[in-house]
């Protein structure tokens, strides 16, 4: 964060279609009896670069609501982060956002 | 048994096994291996006898063994076309760099000193991975786990069935194997964790 900047009043932002549809598919990750808690979160840190918290979070997301959404973008994008998934043996699907 | 601990000054990932632990391990990935490379990867499209014949590039529907049904699942599980045409295109690559990561647990142990045939009482075997090579081992003990668990068909929560199961039933042992294998899975997380 730099130096102060003269006060703007922000307008509000309200997501539209087009900012909806920009990123329009959904990877899913689902949870599974044998994968560890630890190592879903290393995956979630290590392939998406998120930090230990927000991967933690999805983690636990997993693991007590049976599955999350760990990305989003387009169909192509989603599909690179489903097959990664699958490389770490995670059960990962896709779908379009709701 | 000691599990994986990363060496403070060098970094790398070190771990003690008994000969009979590394046998274990390398026949565990071996069996992989096998397996994978076993139920033919081939497309099984028979919308146009002469497009299916001609066409090598990869299959189309979900392997039928339930562990090859695990480690490649079906990625969108409403539409069929599209879940297909994934597959096509991912399940060899996917299939090759499992393989390929088990066989580097081979490699690694054998480098290590574990011979063909262990004969020796009381040989260990010092292993020693640099990081992204014990990445390799710590996905490939996740495939190794999933297979395990499909094929002793372990469910969320089962934890009494199997403390409860006599020694004497086979799957009590496998089950042993089992949870041997998550505890490296864990000690390697964490040594990798704790860069």
């Amino acid at each position: 964060m730099s130096a102060a900047a003269p006060v703007e009043v922000e307008p509000e932002v309200i997501p539209d279609e087009s900012t909806r549809l920009a990123k329009p598919w959904v990877t899913i990750v689902w949870n599974d009896p044998v994968n560890l808690m630890s190592y879903v979160s290393f995956v979630f840190q290590k392939y998406f670069g998120y930090d230990k918290k927000k991967a933690e979070k999805l983690m636990m997301e997993v693991h007590e609501e049976g599955k999350s959404v760990v990305s989003s973008g387009s169909r192509e994008e989603m599909e690179r982060d489903v097959q990664a998934m699958h490389e770490y043996g995670l059960w990962a699907t896709m779908d379009k956002q709701e | 048994m000691s599990g994986f601990a990363r060496h403070r000054r060098s970094g790398r990932i070190m771990a003690t096994f008994t000969g009979f632990e590394a046998e274990l391990l390398r026949s565990l990935a071996a069996q992989l291996v096998e397996l994978l490379r076993n139920e033919a990867a081939v497309p099984q499209d028979d919308t146009d006898p002469f497009e299916a014949l001609m066409d090598f590039s990869g299959p189309t529907t979900a392997p039928e063994d339930p562990v090859l049904a695990r480690l490649f699942p079906t990625a969108y599980p409403s539409d069929e076309e599209a879940a297909a045409e994934f597959r096509r295109f991912t399940e060899g690559g996917l299939r090759d760099g499992k393989a390929q990561a088990a066989i580097a647990i081979i490699d690694g142990l054998e480098e290590a000193g574990l011979p063909a045939e262990l004969t020796e009482d009381g040989l260990m075997i010092d292993v020693e991975l640099e990081p992204p090579l014990a990445e390799v081992w710590m996905r490939s003990f996740t495939d190794l786990r999933l297979a395990l668990a499909t094929r002793l068909e372990i469910e969320e929560g089962d934890e009494e069935f199997w403390a409860a199961l006599p020694d004497e039933d086979p799957r009590s042992q496998a089950h042993d194997i089992y949870e041997w294998v998550g505890y490296l899975q864990e000690t390697l997380v964490h040594a990798l964790s704790s860069r």
